[in-house]
């Protein structure tokens, strides 16, 4: 049967994209985000797990306004990445696991989760940036796991309360872990942490509750689940509710969970960066 | 159309929440947005700016904030900060020069807050 052997976070800022295609691991700026990255290449080449369920939210390149789904799933051979509008230096396509997909929506809709599937889904720095941190060279490299993109609405509101992102990462775990082949699969949650880009409030960065929501997902993960949607906009700033990509990779790890590594760093371009590796337990 | 009876506003200083209202007041000039993700649309954008918010529909505000490059203007007038990230992209200005343009600051000022946001 198939496993989820651990989730990993990471932020998604598109600045790290270019730094990565210019070589800034050792620049002053930049290396204290870049050294957060050895322990979990060392993990992932020990576990070599063989699928990668990535867990981002469209920032404007997969979907529009026209049509906004709270929750999709990609469910394709392999997943574009295109020009975001910005020059970000564009990606070769990303191969998918479509027979996993399929019965990851096959399940979480016998579950009573609604949700969208997608047979073309372009990908932007959410999904993009991860994939580049987590493992060097791309395609390159001969342990980059196939990948499942699943994003979640968190660019118009309503968006999804923590309690329900939480019980989406749950439900997903039930469905991978009832799929019948013998595979290891690995669940990022990425965005986040604190920030704000729109308003006069543009900059605002909060290290404290960063910490607090980092100790949080460890340990009591239910214990997020009383932040309300308006409170996470406040204190986490106004993109700072990525974080609840966070809560949906949580609630995919089981109940108990290792923590085998973390940094935090501000600021990264506007934002606050945390990234951790959770080992399953179960 | 009015919402009045589902206001979801909440009420934090120097902050849009982007809902529904805002999303359909927004909804002319964030298309217009989104279509910068290709270059093709850049260029045609470029070539005659007017046209481009006529394709598009924009209302005179959102024309005006356009014209004037006015972050703050642009979100009054509905739109979207990631979508207006793409819009900024066609004048290079980075996160940090749309951060110090909203603040009032310089970008050298903006990075500053920053860096000082990280210090215990």
């Amino acid at each position: 049967m198939a496993k989820i052997i651990g989730g990993i976070t990471t932020s998604h800022i598109p600045a790290v994209g270019n730094a990565i295609a210019q070589g800034l691991f050792e620049d002053p700026y930049w290396k204290p985000f870049f050294d957060g990255y050895p322990p979990v290449h060392e993990w992932l080449a020990k576990q070599k797990p063989d699928v990668v369920i990535n867990i981002y939210n469209d920032h404007g390149l997969g979907f529009f306004l026209d049509k906004m789904p709270t929750f999709a799933i990609g469910a394709a051979l392999e997943y574009r990445n295109e020009d975001e509008g910005w020059g970000i230096p564009q990606l070769p396509p990303f191969p998918g696991a479509p027979e996993l997909s399929w019965h990851v929506i096959e399940g979480m809709v016998a579950d009573h989760f609604d949700i969208t599937s997608c047979q073309e889904l372009a990908v932007d720095h959410g999904f993009t940036v991860p994939m580049q941190l987590f493992w060097p060279g791309l395609r390159n490299n001969p342990d980059m796991p196939k990948a499942i993109p699943i994003s979640a609405n968190t660019v118009q509101h309503p968006i999804p309360t923590l309690s329900r992102a939480l019980a989406f990462g749950r439900a997903l775990r039930k469905a991978v872990e009832s799929y019948p082949e013998d595979i290891k699969v690995v669940v990022l949650g990425t965005g986040g942490l604190s920030h704000q880009l729109d308003g006069q409030r543009a900059g605002f960065i909060n290290r404290e509750f960063d910490e607090y929501c980092m100790d949080k997902i460890v340990t009591d993960p239910d214990a997020l689940t009383k932040i309300s949607r308006m409170e996470l906009v406040e204190k986490a700033g106004a993109q700072g509710t990525e974080f609840l990509m966070w809560m949906m990779m949580r609630g995919a790890l089981g109940d108990k969970v290792n923590l085998l590594h973390s940094n935090y760093h501000i600021p990264i371009s506007n934002t606050g960066a945390g990234t951790m590796l959770l080992e399953c337990v179960d | 159309m009015e919402f009045s009876e589902f206001d979801h506003h909440a009420d934090i200083p120097g902050t849009t929440i982007f809902d529904g209202k805002q999303a359909m007041k927004g909804y002319a000039l964030n298309k217009m947005c989104y279509s910068f993700n290709g270059q093709a649309a850049r260029d045609e954008y470029l070539a005659d700016p007017e046209a481009y918010y006529e394709k598009f529909g924009l209302n005179e505000q959102q024309k005006q904030a356009c014209r004037d490059k006015n972050v703050l203007a642009m979100i009054e007038a509905g739109g979207n900060i990631y979508y207006l990230a793409k819009f900024a992209g066609i004048f290079k200005l980075s996160v940090q020069d749309v951060g110090a343009q909203q603040t009032g600051m310089t970008t050298e000022e903006f990075k500053q807050k920053l860096l000082d946001a990280g210090k215990r």
